[in-house]
């Protein structure tokens, strides 16, 4: 006896084929994201890895062992030939070597030797003096973007009647989003370079990345005020609390986690823009850290070395050799370290706040 | 609803052979309907406005202290937005006015500019129709006004958090988890905390918008013995959409319809032998 006839049996047809093809097609263009992505990070990884971890040295005192990439100045690399073989030295030791051999040739009453090395600008050394001013930018633009924005955000959401004014000033921070940074750069050396006089400084700096920034978090604060139930205004206002003792007491604290979930995404922007800090606080090159200040307000008016400016630096502005590509690469994977590292941290004070207030 | 009709009242039942056929409950005939009480609010021609569009027409109503009336009504009626001018929750919306007549509270009209609606707020607490406790402990949700009053003396809060809560029949079921996060309670037990939260701030109205809708049954029963307990000490308002919950637990009842209110009378009277024939047709159930 033959089976019986399976009346679901699929029936081919152009549509479902068509949804094969679609499939296909989505699938497809996902793994090509994720496989850029990929090569994009690998190759950073493979090319800066090294650099990184060839540069551990250990030391005479506390705390033993230091990273010469990590926490050095850069420096220019010489690189001669002794006794048949290459030698690669920093500006520093190989400066106190021509000095040693120089006073070696003296005591034994020999002519001073003659050096022939090449030198490689900013191929030595490390990167430390960026790893701060990043860091310090970001921390100082941070601040004043969200307590900038985050009172903006409250303003619009909490308290301006909605109208066409709001709806303008609305209009206006969407599209100072949508502004590029080079134009903010302009903007900030116009501003606060120029016109305020504060010179390329960290301040100058702070407040160009914050007026950046400022669309993106003054958007997404206003975004997560609105996600807060109006259940919980009500409630508390019926209580009698006045508008300011709600909104700090039962509206802003549940808020805070989205609008930190946007500081996040600004951290990764402010930390990565190039383009406004080059006119406005990037130096190529400064020797002093930013804490060597004589008073304190020199502090905000001090240029500082930024690690996507450094890497903009060594990869287009200095000539191309053997020995640029390691701080280049080293550079970006520490830069993109230092990024993972401030998101972890905010995402993960994020999820504590979260977890607190949960509704 | 077999829970709620059951459930023992102070006041004796009586049913009434006069009762329509058509209802389908009766109104309990309770003590405290012959006695006088003196009014706490005054509503004189009252009109009330969304921007442009009237919500209110030519309110007139006088609201007894320490009693429970009931708002009723269908949907749009203009039931909520009264309640909500009695405590001016409408100022929060904007676009509303006041046109004409005037709200008294203790002969106090509350829509003159001397009149601070956070003070007012204190002194007439709110429930609403969707129970919203705050994302905060227990503890704190009792606390909040007290704190937002500036109480910090930790004996006296603990002490008004048990007398809260017992006021609104929470005290026993949550005693032991106070720091308990407040929406880890069950539906009906949030609501009862929000009651316990309105009372903590000792207001004198109590107003309820739709208090039990999204509760079940026995919720509901609970919280309608409860309205019974607080009318001793509180002047309670009820806005409802159960005619049941409405006939159950309050002393008068208000019917309005397009924003004008229809018929106000005891609820016995209301619901068993209407005036008017629009209230007729909405309490046995032909229309709303």
């Amino acid at each position: 006896m033959s089976a019986p006839i399976n009346p679901f049996a699929s029936k081919p047809s152009r549509s479902r084929s068509f949804e094969k093809v679609v499939l296909g097609v989505f699938r497809t263009a996902t793994y090509i994201i994720l496989c850029c992505g990929f090569f994009v990070f690998a190759d950073i990884l493979f090319k800066g890895v090294p650099t990184v971890a060839n540069a551990f040295k250990t030391t005479a005192s506390f705390p033993y062992v230091t990273n010469t990439f990590l926490f050095e100045a850069p420096e220019t690399l010489y690189v001669f030939e002794k006794d048949g073989k290459k030698v690669e030295m920093g500006d520093g030791e190989y400066r106190t070597y021509r000095e040693a051999e120089e006073a070696k040739a003296v005591a034994a009453g020999q002519p001073a030797p003659v050096f022939k090395a090449s030198s490689y600008v900013y191929s030595a050394g490390g990167i430390w003096p960026c790893i701060v001013g990043t860091v310090l930018l970001v921390l100082g633009s941070m601040t004043i973007a969200l307590s900038l924005g985050v009172c903006s955000a409250i303003y619009l959401n909490e308290y301006a009647k909605d109208g066409p004014v709001v709806r303008a000033i609305r209009l206006a921070i969407l599209n100072l989003a949508g502004v590029p940074s080079i134009v903010f750069g302009l903007f900030g050396f116009g501003m606060f370079v120029i016109y305020f006089d504060w010179n390329v400084s960290l301040l100058a700096g702070w407040f160009t990345l914050a007026f950046m920034v400022l669309p993106v978090v003054i958007t997404a604060s206003e975004e997560s005020l609105k996600a807060v139930p109006n259940g919980f205004r009500d409630g508390s206002l019926a209580l009698g609390a006045t508008k300011w003792q709600t909104i700090r007491k039962n509206v802003l604290p549940y808020a805070l986690p989205g609008i930190l979930t946007s500081s996040i995404l600004g951290i990764a922007r402010v930390a990565g823009e190039t383009a406004p800090i080059m006119f406005t606080a990037a130096y190529v090159v400064r020797d002093k850290l930013p804490w060597d200040v004589e008073k304190a307000s020199d502090f905000f008016f001090q240029g500082v070395m930024a690690l996507p400016y450094h890497i903009y630096v060594v990869s287009s502005k200095i000539p191309q050799n053997e020995y640029t590509s390691r701080v280049q690469y080293g550079t970006a994977f520490v830069f993109l370290g230092i990024v993972a590292l401030i998101a972890t941290a905010s995402i993960i004070f994020r999820n504590k706040l979260r977890s607190r207030y949960q509704w | 609803m077999v829970t709620a009709i059951n459930r023992p009242t102070a006041a004796p039942m009586e049913t009434s052979s006069a009762t329509p056929a058509s209802r389908a409950f009766q109104v309990p005939v309770r003590s405290t309907d012959a006695e006088k009480t003196p009014t706490l609010i005054e509503i004189e021609n009252f009109d009330f406005y969304y921007g442009a569009k009237q919500a209110l027409f030519d309110i007139s109503l006088k609201l007894d202290d320490k009693r429970v009336t009931a708002f009723i009504g269908p949907s749009g009626c203009g039931k909520s937005t009264l309640l909500r001018c009695l405590n001016r929750m409408n100022d929060l919306i904007d676009g509303t006015s006041v046109k004409r007549g005037t709200v008294k509270i203790r002969d106090t009209d509350i829509n003159t500019r001397e009149v601070d609606p956070i003070e007012l707020r204190k002194r007439v607490g709110m429930v609403f129709q969707k129970s919203n406790p705050f994302p905060k402990s227990i503890y704190e949700n009792v606390v909040y006004g007290l704190r937002i009053q500036g109480e910090t003396n930790k004996a006296k809060l603990d002490e008004i958090v048990e007398k809260s809560l017992r006021g609104a029949a929470l005290w026993e079921e949550v005693k032991d988890r106070l720091h308990e996060s407040g929406l880890s309670l069950s539906g009906g037990q949030q609501q009862r905390l929000c009651i316990a939260r309105t009372i903590a701030v000792s207001p004198e109205v109590i107003l309820m918008d739709e208090p039990c809708s999204a509760l079940d049954p026995i919720a509901t029963a609970k919280v309608e013995e409860l309205i019974n307990e607080l009318k001793k000490d509180y002047t309670i308002i009820i806005v409802t959409h159960s005619m049941q919950q409405a006939a159950r637990c309050s002393d008068k009842t208000a019917f309005f319809y397009m924003g004008k209110l229809i018929e106000y009378a005891d609820t016995r009277t209301i619901f068993m032998n209407p005036a008017n024939p629009q209230t007729e047709a909405y309490v046995s159930g032909r229309f709303g």
